[in-house]
Order: C-alpha cells, then sequence, then structure tokens
C-alpha cells in the first residue's frame, strides 16, 4: 500500500480518533533500540493513530502489534507497529497481555518513511486506558562513583 | 576391625563429597521467581561496602548504557570527527562493504548483511557491545561470564597459564596450533586486589564477525584487552581497548561500562536468537516496512 492509498491521518476517524497530528519529536536523547535504529527507516514526525487490535507479537527481536485501521473515507488499513524485544521493553510496563485482539488502542508512533502503514512505537494507550511509552528504559543518570 | 576401618573411610569421603562446598552452600529460605528484568541501576544503589577482594561475582548490568547499538559506548558511530576510528586501508574498505542497521551509514532491514540478523554468533568483542547483562562466576582456576544476548558464555584462565601467540590462522597456545574461535582465548591476571586485567587473541577472521552493530570490522589479528575494576561492593567499572593492526592504526578504547550489581535472584527474559523468528519479522515487517 503506498502512502497516497494510506496516508496517516486520514485514517483517523473523526469520531473515533484522538488527533493529535503530526508532531517532530527531536531524536536526540532518546535511547537507540536493541535491534536497529531505524534513523534509515522511520519518520522523525510521530503520528497518532486509533485501532482496533488483530495480532500481538510478543517475539524476538522485536514486539510486532498489528491493527485495523479505518479512515475517514471509511476504507480500512492494516498497520504493523514496531516495538523492541521483550526483555528490553518488559522494564517499561509490557508484557504478552498488553493486547488481544478485539481491544481499541491509541498509538503515537513513526512511520517509515516510504510511506506504507508501518511504524515505530512511540507511545500506547492501552484498552483500559493504561499508557505506556515505548518501554525503554531511560539512560542512567549517575556516572560510576 | 579392617572392614570397619574401610566403612569410615567410604563414609567420611561420602560425606566430604556430598557437602556444599564453601561458597554454594544452598539458602535455607526459599527463593522466588522474580523479577525477570535487570534494572538496577547505580542511582537505585542506598548502601554502599567496601569491594570484596578478587571478587567480580554478580549479576552485572549498566542499564541502557549497556546496549550500544549506535556503535560502542566511547565511539558512537554518529559521524562526528572526535568518534571517527583510526582505520587502515584494508580497514576502511571492509567497513565500507558491511551494511550494518546502525549508526552512521545505515541501511533499511531489507537491504542489511549483519551476521547478526541471521543469527550468526555476534563474536568477542561485539558480545561486549551488544544489549550486555552479564552473569560471572569465578573459582580459583577461571572466570565465567554468562552473556545475556543469545545466552552465551565464554571462559576467562586465570590459573597462570600464558597468552597464545597470533600465528596465522590461528594461536600457537603452549606449542600447539589452535584454530581462531567466536571467544577467543582469554587470559586474566590481578593487578591488585579489585582489578582484574583480561587479554584476549584468538577471534574469529574479519569475515565472519563485527566489532558493533554500525558495522565497524574487527579482525583475527586483533588483542583485546578488559580491565575489570571492583569499584565497591556495588560497581564494577569493565573498560575494553582494542589492538588489531590489521584494521586500525592504533590501539583505542571502546567502552567504561559503570556496572552495577542485581539482585541474585533475577531469572531474566530470555533473548536468543532465533532463526525462525528473524525470518518472521522479516515477512511481517522488516521486508515490507522497506519497500521490498
Amino acid at each position: 500500500m503506498s502512502r497516497a492509498d494510506a496516508p496517516v491521518g486520514t485514517y483517523m476517524k473523526k469520531n473515533m480518533m484522538i488527533v493529535v497530528g503530526l508532531a517532530v519529536v527531536l531524536l536526540s536523547g532518546a535511547p537507540l533500540g536493541a535491534h536497529h535504529s531505524g534513523s534509515t527507516l522511520f519518520d522523525e514526525n510521530t503520528s497518532t493513530l486509533k485501532g482496533v487490535v488483530k495480532d500481538w507479537l510478543w517475539s524476538n527481536p522485536h514486539c510486532l502489534l498489528t491493527i485495523d485501521v479505518t479512515g475517514a473515507d471509511g476504507k480500512a488499513a492494516q498497520w504493523v507497529i514496531e516495538y523492541q524485544a521483550p526483555n528490553s521493553i518488559y522494564a517499561g510496563g509490557y508484557r504478552r497481555t498488553s493486547f488481544k485482539p478485539g481491544d481499541t488502542v491509541t498509538l503515537a508512533v513513526h512511520p517509515v518513511k516510504n510511506g506504507r502503514p508501518y511504524g515505530r512505537i512511540v507511545s500506547s494507550v492501552l484498552a483500559d486506558g493504561k499508557e505506556l511509552g515505548d518501554g525503554l528504559l531511560r539512560m542512567p543518570t549517575a556516572a560510576t562513583p | 576391625m579392617l572392614y570397619r576401618v574401610m566403612m569410615l573411610t567410604a563414609g567420611l569421603v561420602a560425606a566430604a563429597l556430598l557437602a556444599p562446598a564453601e561458597g554454594v552452600a544452598q539458602n535455607t529460605s526459599p527463593g522466588k521467581w522474580s523479577p525477570q528484568v535487570a534494572i538496577r541501576g547505580q542511582d537505585a544503589v542506598k548502601e554502599r561496602k567496601p569491594a570484596p577482594r578478587r571478587n567480580i561475582n554478580g549479576m552485572w548490568n549498566a542499564q541502557r548504557l549497556g546496549n550500544q547499538s549506535g556503535g560502542v559506548q566511547l565511539k558512537p558511530n554518529n559521524g562526528r570527527p572526535e568518534n571517527a576510528l583510526p582505520y587502515t586501508p584494508y580497514g576502511l574498505e571492509l567497513y565500507k562493504k558491511h551494511k550494518p542497521l546502525e549508526g552512521l551509514d545505515s541501511v533499511s532491514p531489507a537491504f542489511n548483511n549483519d551476521p547478526r540478523t541471521k543469527c550468526e554468533p555476534l563474536g568477542f568483542p561485539r558480545w561486549n557491545h551488544y544489549d550486555v547483562g552479564v552473569q560471572i562466576f569465578q573459582d580459583e582456576h577461571k572466570i565465567a561470564m554468562l552473556y545475556n544476548y543469545d545466552n552465551r558464555w565464554r571462559l576467562i584462565w586465570t590459573d597462570g597459564r600464558s597468552l597464545p601467540t597470533v600465528v596465522d590462522g590461528g594461536v600457537e597456545a603452549d606449542g600447539e596450533f589452535r584454530d581462531t574461535r567466536w571467544f577467543g582465548y582469554s587470559v586474566g591476571k590481578w593487578l591488585d586486589d579489585y582489578t582484574l586485567e583480561v587479554v584476549t587473541v584468538g577471534i574469529m577472521p574479519d569475515d565472519r564477525a563485527w566489532l558493533d552493530n554500525t558495522g565497524r570490522p574487527i579482525s583475527e589479528q586483533a588483542r583485546i584487552t578488559e580491565r575489570f575494576r571492583r569499584i565497591d561492593s556495588e560497581t564494577l567499572e569493565w573498560s575494553e581497548t582494542i589492538d588489531d593492526p590489521k584494521i586500525y592504526t592504533r590501539p583505542w578504547e571502546t567502552m567504561k561500562l559503570p556496572m552495577t550489581l542485581q539482585d541474585s535472584g533475577i531469572d531474566q527474559i530470555t533473548r536468543y536468537c532465533s532463526p525462525s523468528e528473524i525470518e518472521r519479522y522479516n515477512t511481517t515487517f522488516g521486508d515490507a516496512a522497506s519497500g521490498k
């Protein structure tokens, strides 16, 4: 699916979506990913998606969340969102049971640059309203004593 | 009488064999299956005791500093002049052939040639440079390091044996030729009661393993020097210098990680590299997201 087919935002149904729009998020200072940093693959912009969970893959090298998103035009699109590996995002609160099929979730993501319906997670609002970040620990602030 | 002596001797031997050795006696209280991740950092240390003498046992973690996915800790591959490496012409040529997922010259997942994404062993010292968390055990002869990533382990000999000599295609150890291998050959020596120096030679050839996630190379001619400095009861400073005349014109320091002692009961989530899981990831995300 091309970007023209699946623009971020056109899938945000007004009465369903929390439209945050596009916000520039500087990646500097953000922790690098366990498998790849994504600077080549992902856009720096953050987009918001609201959709229904189809599958939650809790696996190495990356966890993957597949959601169905319905656009303003009524067309459905399937997005796949990449999270880091289980041992990385466990510390940030994610679990194998965090998502189940049928859950309605809201995600902030960095979409891929080529316009396809893929992205990397920035933060998640789970079906029960719980908010989680990208799952990664922040860098330690204390240096070697 | 003889029968009694024999039975007594046998009993004593059996008792000696069954008795727990010093330091490995079981706790009397039962353990618990938690937690699954090592997240204790230096900022969480409430009490520091003096460093134990010649002892680096424990589960150690450097939090996200140990991830080093953007290149080795002290020289991230971000294009800044101070992080440029002193490549030999051969080293630079080799670097340019690598298509990493990280760093200045990274490519999309579908187009990388990182051995890691085929679940090849990371090789040494790259195991020190990726998602590192280690459990260390030691006895009077050796130290075992158990790496969390892909559940790999390594031995460092501290019994006074000599460091092998690098020769063509491998090493010479006490007059005998031995092949290069993924963790090489490591010999450790206590410089003082709190500093262990470990030198490793005989690692795999440069077409089998990378130095870090950003495609920097390392060769079978490398000599890797690590220092483990036990600063206090809670802290182990782990530094590393590589000297590889085939790839780099001078030695350089790759990392100086402040490792924090973790709860001894941690039973970590595994981080195996599974070829079928890699393939599923590529099919579901990597290739498609890359536009392949």
